[in-house]
């Protein structure tokens, strides 16, 4: 699985550095983590991550937890679910939402643009076909509205439906009449959250700071 | 119970206006003793006016109301007395706004400015001497309150604190060092001579200084208003000159104070003194704010049965909060600033939503009056003889500094505020925030409160400050929507509502909660879902009506404005189609073999395959030679006459059928839709009547051609069935004989469903969907009372129309984006209240199209 044998040195750290831009302090503040989730073991698995407190609130928890075992996720060409990652993999999914950096061609934009709205894909599309069905998107819905209480299933099913369509009016143009929509693809994942300034907003600063000691 | 709450209410009202209008009385006439002079008089005479008949009394309630009056009548009496003020600058402002093209390219405070040169000249012909000025008392007192609670109260608050540090700097250590850099500078030139001989010592510089940095709310709202900058600039701009009108203020009162102790009585003691202050009064304003704030969503919280007048406490209450900060001689503005900022969202969730909309606009009203009069008197105030006194070097040098030092403050503190930013601000956003610091009326109200006793000069400030006033106005007021578009700076995105978005949104936000939460960081995002917890889980359920409570969300809020703008569109739509579609179907007859043959339709005809798309819809029905059968009469049917008697066939059925199912009308639990619905019913049904004879009488044209339009769009409609059915005719021959009598009834309901479809005003076909029979199908326009009355109402698309499987989609997908709009949407409710109107029908056609064609 790539998990780091021992308390990795600088050497073993600059890989990773390099592979996903963050700093050696960042790392390190993210390995202590990595630590302290896993009970000192060398991979995390999900009861790991069910543990986190603050998580509990979290309506999409399930989502976000499965991102960090899905392959597609890993920076590899791989696909499908893994039971247990490593600090490696770790890092690499924590790297999708790194803020970025001041001095970026219009090109590395473009493509730290597209990693970060992947991986938001990925989450809805659970079965890997390449594209959000109404039923994927109805059900994460649903788990994004299920702890506002107030709104029924009945709702939230009604809610995706309109957003559904929405897309569907939006991304094509115009439809033969025998066609359907089949669900949202990538690309038109990509226009449609166009004027949403991803690449700024999907951003977490990471501390080079430890801060692990305060929240549980 | 309700004559209860009154008076408890004008109980809790009048107590604390006692406690707070008696002190600040006595307090404003302490602090601006010389201006104050004329409102006390007013208030005297008042008194002796109205005085007599409560004290006669006696009885302590009827006193008490009298407080309560008291300060309205002071008002009221003090606008009338000054009507010939407001009057004209009121009615100037309507001359500004009615010239679009005008305010286009020059701010409207910047005309206001100069129509108040206008009228101040005018009334300096008239009587040789200015009898008007803004006099600071009134000016702190009355105009500025309005102006800074419309701004809090309509603070997109969650911008505001996700850049609150950003602001607070800017707001803080911006104005300190925009006073004192001022200060120090003009002092250092008066040593090197470059203005003359002036009696100004150090700290009156400094004074002047801390009267010359506030960036101006008013002045900024008014032209940022027009020139729709990003969001994060604006409130950069905007929260930072709201802040630092506090900052300033406070800044001023201690270089007051320290200058009339004198230069050599400041020890470190003092400054110390001065700074923990300047801390006390800015937190301290905040906090009172915050507890009015609090009280005003409490005392919201149970007024249900007083709604008249729940407006009316948050002005009350939030002007309490500024004369209580005021009295207590603690920061007003940002006392103000903060109560609107607390108890907006809490306000508008609790209060009845007519309320909430009275309050948006006597709000709105209030400060749009306040800004008016603040800068035609800024105007006005400069045709008068006695401040003129000119002395270049003052004023270009303060001119200078002031935009030199604005520059530089920004770009300082913005580079190091940049280090801790996620989003860094850009070099032309630093630009446009440097030219944004307007000055305005707080300076010049400052300006003039400066006692001439202490400070010799004052003429000259006052002038000075007028002058800086005008430049950045009116200058950089008209140069800044070109510099804006010069410089590129990001708008602000035009966004509309977007369901998907919202959604995208929420997600994102718990998701980064989510990671921060797994990477163990204590961020931002944290922090706020932190902050959200607390917030739903106690203040709430403290401030907020359990009812209110459930409404919360702002995803809702989305899916009910798309479901009244489906509603809408879906009329227009209707009326649209119901006027138009006659010319539209000239043509698309003809088009039409081309069209169901090319795969590309073109906008244009949108119309065309949206008709393809119900076609292909009747092409799966199960009894297709009954529809061949109608088509072949309507083929015949293009005479009028003929189209004519169709028509009334029709409308006899459709009108029994509405009259055989009326007693389900009342059983139904839509108690308010149900009168509404009614009286709708009934006047459709009047008019149509009286349309039709009266047309028929007439001109004998308008009812055949609404019909003759429709029959002509079924028939391409049925056209290529038909087509397609012609070959296979020999197998339905045997169905055609038998279902003779069977398929006019089928029809008749496939007739009303397509009317449904291309619906006018003034032909019944919208009439099917006012029919009360189908509790599901709530007519779109009920849609907005519809939410009042059921906690989630459930759009109109989404209860009847929506595909339950993605295959269904299918069917449904072409209909929609044929007419390319989200909201043409409910026209896939043909298929399924085609089947429906088939059931009411009074000759149920046997050949009953199965139910579940509609939900595959």
């Amino acid at each position: 699985m790539g998990a780091l044998q021992s308390l990795p040195g600088r050497p073993e750290y600059s890989d990773l550095a390099e592979k996903t831009g963050f700093s050696f302090e960042q790392i390190g503040v993210l390995h202590k983590r990595f630590k302290q989730l896993s009970h000192n073991e060398e991979t995390l698995r999900r009861d790991h991550f069910n543990e986190i407190h603050d998580l509990a609130f979290n309506p999409i928890r399930a989502q976000i937890i499965e991102a960090f075992f899905d392959r597609r996720n890993f920076h590899q060409d791989g696909e499908g679910k893994v039971q247990e990652i490593g600090f490696e993999e770790f890092v690499v999914v924590m790297s999708h939402f790194r803020p970025p950096s001041d001095h970026m061609t219009e090109e590395q934009r473009e493509k730290t643009r597209r990693e970060k709205l992947r991986f938001l894909f990925n989450m809805h599309d659970t079965d890997n076909d390449g594209t959000i069905t109404l039923e994927e998107y109805r059900h994460v819905v649903e788990e994004l509205l299920s702890r506002s209480g107030t709104l029924e299933k009945e709702t939230a099913k009604c809610i995706a439906d309109a957003a559904m369509l929405e897309v569907a009016s939006i991304s094509v143009g115009h439809m033969e009449p025998d066609e359907f929509y089949e669900g949202i693809t990538f690309e038109h994942f990509l226009k449609l959250l166009d004027g949403f300034e991803i690449e700024s907003r999907m951003t977490i600063r990471f501390l080079n700071m430890d801060t692990t000691t305060l929240c549980k | 119970m309700l004559r209860c709450g009154y008076a408890l209410f004008w109980l809790l009202g009048s107590v604390l206006l006692i406690c707070v209008v008696s002190p600040v009385k006595g307090e404003a006439v302490v602090t601006h003793e010389g201006s104050h002079l004329k409102l006390s008089k007013s208030s005297h005479s008042n008194e002796s006016q109205h005085g007599h008949s409560s004290n006669a009394t006696g009885i302590p309630i009827i006193s008490f109301k009298w407080h309560h009056v008291e300060t309205s009548y002071l008002v009221a009496f003090w606008m009338i007395k000054e009507k010939k003020k407001y009057i004209l600058p009121l009615a100037n402002r309507e001359v500004i706004e009615a010239n679009h093209h005008v305010t286009s390219v020059i701010p409207e405070s910047a005309l206001l400015i100069c129509f108040g040169f206008i009228l101040g000249g005018m009334i300096w012909a008239a009587d040789k001497v200015q009898t008007f000025t803004l006099t600071p008392t009134v000016f702190f007192l009355y105009l500025l309150p309005q102006v800074i609670l419309d701004a809090g109260y309509h603070m997109p608050n969650k911008l505001f604190f996700t850049n609150l540090g950003g602001i607070l700097v800017h707001a803080v250590i911006g104005t300190c060092w925009n006073a004192a850099s001022l200060g120090l500078s003009l002092w250092g030139c008066q040593m090197g001579g470059a203005m003359g001989d002036l009696d100004i010592g150090l700290l009156q510089y400094l004074l002047f200084g801390s009267l010359m940095a506030a960036v101006d709310p008013v002045a900024v709202i008014a032209v940022f208003e027009q020139v729709h900058v990003n969001d994060v600039l604006f409130i950069m701009v905007f929260g930072e000159s709201l802040l630092n009108d506090g900052v300033t203020v406070v800044l001023f009162n201690v270089f007051d104070a320290f200058v009339s102790l004198g230069g050599p009585k400041i020890d470190a003691a003092e400054i110390i003194k001065g700074i923990v202050s300047f801390f006390v009064v800015a937190f301290g304003g905040s906090l009172v704010g915050l507890g009015f704030g609090l009280l005003i969503s409490l005392l919201t919280r149970c007024t249900k049965n007083i709604q008249i007048i729940e407006p009316g406490f948050i002005f009350v209450l939030g002007y309490l909060s500024y004369l209580t900060a005021e009295m207590l001689s603690l920061s007003a503005i940002l006392s103000i600033v903060f109560c609107g900022m607390c108890c907006q969202k809490y306000v508008r969730a609790n209060m009845d939503e007519n309320s909430v909309q009275t309050v948006r606009y006597a709000m709105k009203a209030f400060a749009n009056g306040s800004e008016t009069i603040i800068f035609v008197f800024l105007g006005i105030s400069a045709i008068d003889k006695v401040i003129w006194v000119w002395n270049t070097g003052f004023i270009l040098l303060t001119l200078l500094f002031v935009l030199v030092y604005r520059f530089i403050g920004v770009f300082f503190l913005t580079w190091i505020l940049n280090r801790f930013r996620l989003v860094p601000l850009e070099f032309v956003d630093q630009v446009i925030m440097s030219y944004g610091g307007l000055r305005g009326a707080v300076a010049y109200g400052l300006a003039v409160m400066l006692d001439e006793n202490k400070i010799k000069e004052k003429n000259l400030m006052v002038c000075t400050t007028l002058i800086v006033v005008y430049f950045t106005v009116i200058l950089q007021g008209i140069t800044m929507k070109p510099l804006v578009m010069w410089l590129k700076v990001k708008r602000a995105a035009v966004t509309e509502v977007s369901l998907l978005e919202k959604l995208t949104n929420k997600m994102f936000n718990h998701t980064l909660v989510a990671i921060e939460d797994i990477s163990g960081q204590i961020g931002h995002n944290y922090m706020r879902s932190k902050w959200k917890y607390f917030e739903e889980n106690w203040m709430s359920w403290i401030l907020m009506k359990p009812s209110a409570r459930k409404k919360q969300d702002q995803l809702l809020d989305v899916f009910h404005q798309l479901n009244l703008k489906d509603a809408m569109e879906y009329v227009t739509e209707g009326e649209r189609r119901g006027s138009l579609e006659f010319v539209r179907n000239e043509n698309s007859i003809i088009d039409f073999k081309k069209k169901s043959e090319s795969e590309s339709f073109d906008i244009n005809n949108a119309n065309i395959s949206n008709d393809h798309g119900v076609m292909s819809n009747t092409s799966r029905d199960p009894i297709p030679s009954v529809s061949l059968e109608m088509h072949e009469q309507t083929m015949k049917a293009v005479r009028e006459a003929e189209a004519i008697n169709a028509h009334h066939l029709l409308d006899q059925h459709l009108y029994k059928s509405r009259k055989q199912h009326r007693h389900r009308f009342s059983r139904s639990h839509f108690d308010i839709n149900r009168d509404e619905k009614e009286v709708q019913e009934i006047f459709q049904r009047t008019m149509r009547n009286r349309l039709e004879s009266f047309t028929s009488a007439k001109m004998g044209v308008k009812p055949p051609k609404t019909i003759v339009k429709h029959t002509q769009k079924e028939q391409q409609q049925k056209m290529p069935n038909g087509k397609s059915m012609d070959k296979a005719k020999t197998s339905y021959s045997g169905d055609e004989g038998s279902e003779g009598d069977s398929a006019s009834g089928y029809d008749q309901s496939y007739m009303r469903a397509t009317y449904r479809a291309g619906a006018g005003i003034e032909n019944p076909a919208f009439m099917p969907d006012l029919d009360p029979m189908d509790l599901l199908q709530i007519p779109p326009w009920l849609a907005e009372s519809e939410l009042d009355s059921s906690m989630v109402a459930l759009s109109h698309r989404a209860q009847v129309g929506l595909p339950r499987t993605p295959s269904n989609l299918r069917r449904l997908a072409p209909l929609r984006i044929s007419t390319r709009s989200t909201d043409s949407f409910t026209l896939e409710n043909i298929p399924d209240t085609q089947q429906m109107d088939s059931d009411q029908l009074p000759p149920p056609p046997p050949p009953r199209p199965p139910r579940d064609d509609g939900y595959v």
